[in-house]
């Protein structure tokens, strides 16, 4: 189990809806990925202050009707799987909420 | 195009989503070039807030690839408030740009907002030829810095090189400043008309012989021999395919709100100021009807030997006169590619009478009437 692991969307990332699936491209690698429907939500519920297990048993196993023993195996391999290209983020402790940096430039 | 990005496009089409859409945040520019169809006038560009909102209405819409380009983007002053906001959108943003603005504060900016490209128009490696081309003085020079403080920060930078008569042959000398720079190369070998119809401008397109040459260079084309073998005849597959992604996939926006198939493609199909964006893109008879267009119902394309190989631009089409019609252009470049005439060429060849035209010479009938003799296609087989 992942105890208290936190997940935060990567900010160079450009990610629709198309369909039922989830385009994601990374900016920095110009890598285009794309997620289901499951793995839509968890990416759009990481938002770095939700525990992984509170996304995976209040919205995922509700939402699809999985067992949370499964739903959470199958979570931690895929949050993994996504840190490593970039997608997500993985820390034990809160991260800061994604997005853009905002800056005054002009 | 990835395996991947394909199968996106299929779905996106099936579903009917813009999966890509231009949008020019201004037509004002720094740079004046020779060959630019643009109104460089402010005729009442879009307000942050209208282009907030339509930001809105296209990530609502499904759009997933925005580029943004002008005119010159960075003249408008909201620019970075605006891209920021695309961002948040989460669209994958692309820049076309002449970059003269960009300094290491800029580039900076553009990096952290997670900008998917950079393209930058470069016409040549010598100062003395892209100046005169932009009629800027030091827009090389300038271009060139942003361009190293683009890639000092990790950014994907593309030079985009315009071939014409008066960089004819500079295109080496480009490609080989890009890859000293790091960057990517693009070239594209066609001056367009101006988007009023003014084809003044085609004067600048390059000779024949030079887009053969052009055609036959292997570390632009990749494998020569298929790129320029000759087609391979009706093809009843590609007699239903259609013809590109404009109007079915991708749309263009202009400064105004006016959207259009493409930016070559220059048919009204509504304003976003007075109807929906997805109103307009599901429902305007004119991208309807752009939609219904395959290769098999072209009078002339579809019985054209070059039919399932041909470049065939339904927007230059257009602005010749009939969308559904061949495109001069594209006809001569499938000749300069496979040494092969189209259809429409051939068409040309029989009507056209055997002695070269000379310009300025008045028609007695017409000068009579006050008008010029209008001028004859050059076709030499």
């Amino acid at each position: 189990m992942s105890g208290n692991r936190y997940v935060a969307r990567g900010n160079q990332l450009a990610a629709r809806m198309l369909g039922d699936e989830m385009m994601i491209m990374s900016a920095s690698t110009s890598t285009l990925f794309t997620l289901n429907e499951v793995a839509a939500a968890i990416w759009e519920a990481a938002d770095g202050a939700t525990p992984l297990d509170e996304i995976v048993t209040n919205q995922i196993c509700k939402q699809y009707d999985v067992p949370v023993d499964v739903a959470m195996r199958d979570a931690e391999n895929l949050v993994e799987q996504l840190a490593s290209r970039g997608v997500l983020v993985l820390s034990d402790k809160p991260l800061a909420p994604s997005g853009i940096a905002r800056e005054e430039t002009r | 195009m990835s395996v991947l990005l394909e199968q996106m496009s299929a779905k996106a089409l099936k579903l009917g989503i813009p999966l890509s859409v231009q949008l020019d945040l201004t037509y004002r520019c720094n740079e004046r070039c020779v060959h630019c169809y643009l109104d460089h006038n402010d005729h009442g560009e879009m307000t942050t807030a209208e282009i907030k909102d339509l930001l809105d209405q296209l990530a609502d819409a499904g759009v997933f690839f925005l580029t943004i380009s002008g005119g010159e983007i960075l003249m408008r002053k909201d620019f970075f408030e605006i891209l920021e906001y695309a961002r948040v959108k989460l669209f994958s943003v692309k820049l076309k740009t002449n970059a003269v603005m960009i300094h290491e504060k800029e580039a900076r900016r553009i990096t952290s907002l997670g900008v998917e490209s950079v393209q930058v128009s470069i016409y040549s490696h010598r100062p003395e030829v892209h100046d005169a081309i932009t009629k800027l003085p030091g827009s090389l020079e300038r271009s060139l810095d942003a361009i190293r403080f683009l890639r000092a920060c990790g950014l994907h930078v593309i030079i985009a090189n315009v071939l014409m008569r008066l960089n004819a042959s500079d295109y080496p000398g480009v490609k080989a400043l890009a890859a000293e720079l790091g960057v990517e190369f693009t070239m594209d070998p066609t001056i367009t008309p101006m988007m009023d119809g003014d084809r003044s401008v085609l004067s600048l397109n390059v000779e024949e012989d030079l887009l053969k040459e052009v055609f036959r260079d292997q570390s632009l084309v990749g494998n020569v021999e298929e790129f320029c073998a000759p087609p391979v005849g009706r093809d009843e597959d590609a007699l239903d395919s259609l013809p590109c992604s404009a109007g079915h996939t991708a749309c263009y926006v202009s400064p105004y709100g006016d959207v259009y198939p493409c930016v070559q493609f220059p048919l009204p199909s509504g304003n976003v100021r007075r109807s929906t964006f997805l109103d307009i893109w599901r429902n305007s008879p004119q991208l309807n009807e752009v939609r219904s267009i395959t290769l098999r119902e072209l009078p002339s394309c579809s019985s054209c030997a070059h039919g399932a190989t041909c470049t065939r631009c339904p927007g230059l089409a257009y602005m010749e006169g009939n969308m559904r019609g061949p495109s001069y252009q594209d006809c001569q470049k499938s000749f300069a590619r496979t040494g092969i005439p189209s259809e429409n060429l051939k068409a040309k060849r029989v009507s056209m009478p055997p002695l070269v035209q000379i310009q300025g010479l008045q028609d007695p009938r017409l000068a009579a009437a006050g008008q010029p003799m209008a001028a004859q296609p050059c076709f030499v087989p």
